[in-house]
């Protein structure tokens, strides 16, 4: 089923995609574990950036070495999830800010040292 | 390498369960769109592990179109909660 490939290349690959995939099971658990919804934007940024990096890499290599031929469209999604990770939590952290907010819970306010500007 | 691959896929598995319990439990809105962004990059990473395990690219643009729509989908249920609309 699996593809034959250098001993090196195989040990390599493997580790690298078990790293990957156990970076994004430690923030999905992360996601699980935190209380607050601050916090648990976090851990997920484990597995969308080094997790999905290091997946991406092995299959780099995977394929390179495979097909005897530079195979570099991984980078496509690697760049794509760089751009758009910060991106889409910004929007959504600021989202949940408006929405505590409007509820009247400003996690934001801190009661001894409020800037007057603010 | 076989069984590595088979490791790898067990605990995006187990990462996706755990996103799918907060998607499921998570106690306000906010959470859930959170928890449902981390089960696409799972499963984007799910696709990209079967794609090495059976050695062929196809896979590729699978994880590709499911890593843009994880990013569509997530800017706009943000979007939703920030507005209570999509388009304005």
């Amino acid at each position: 089923m699996t593809a034959q490939l250098p001993a090196w290349a195989a040990f390599v690959v493997a580790l690298l995609v078990v790293a990957g995939a156990l970076l994004a099971f430690i923030g999905s658990l992360g996601l699980l574990q935190m209380k607050t919804f601050y916090e648990r934007v976090h851990p997920p940024t484990m597995g969308t950036t080094l997790g999905t990096g290091l997946v991406l890499i092995g299959s780099m290599i995977f394929f390179t070495v495979l097909e005897a031929r530079p195979v570099l469209h991984e980078i496509l999604i690697g760049a794509f999830m760089t751009l758009n990770t910060p991106v889409t939590y910004m929007l959504l952290v600021r989202a949940a800010l408006h929405r505590d907010r409007a509820e009247g819970s400003d996690p934001l306010e801190k009661p001894t040292q409020s800037p007057p500007g603010r | 390498m076989s069984s590595a691959l088979i490791a790898a896929q067990v605990l995006v598995a187990l990462a996706m369960a755990c996103a799918l319990y907060r998607l499921l439990r998570g106690p306000r809105a906010q959470d859930r769109v959170l928890a449902l962004d981390t089960l696409y990059v799972n499963a984007m990473l799910l696709t990209l592990i079967f794609g090495i395990r059976y050695a062929t690219t196809l896979y590729f643009e699978a994880a590709l179109v499911i890593g843009m729509l994880g990013f569509v989908s997530t800017a706009a249920l943000a979007k939703f909660l920030l507005r209570g609309e999509v388009i304005e």
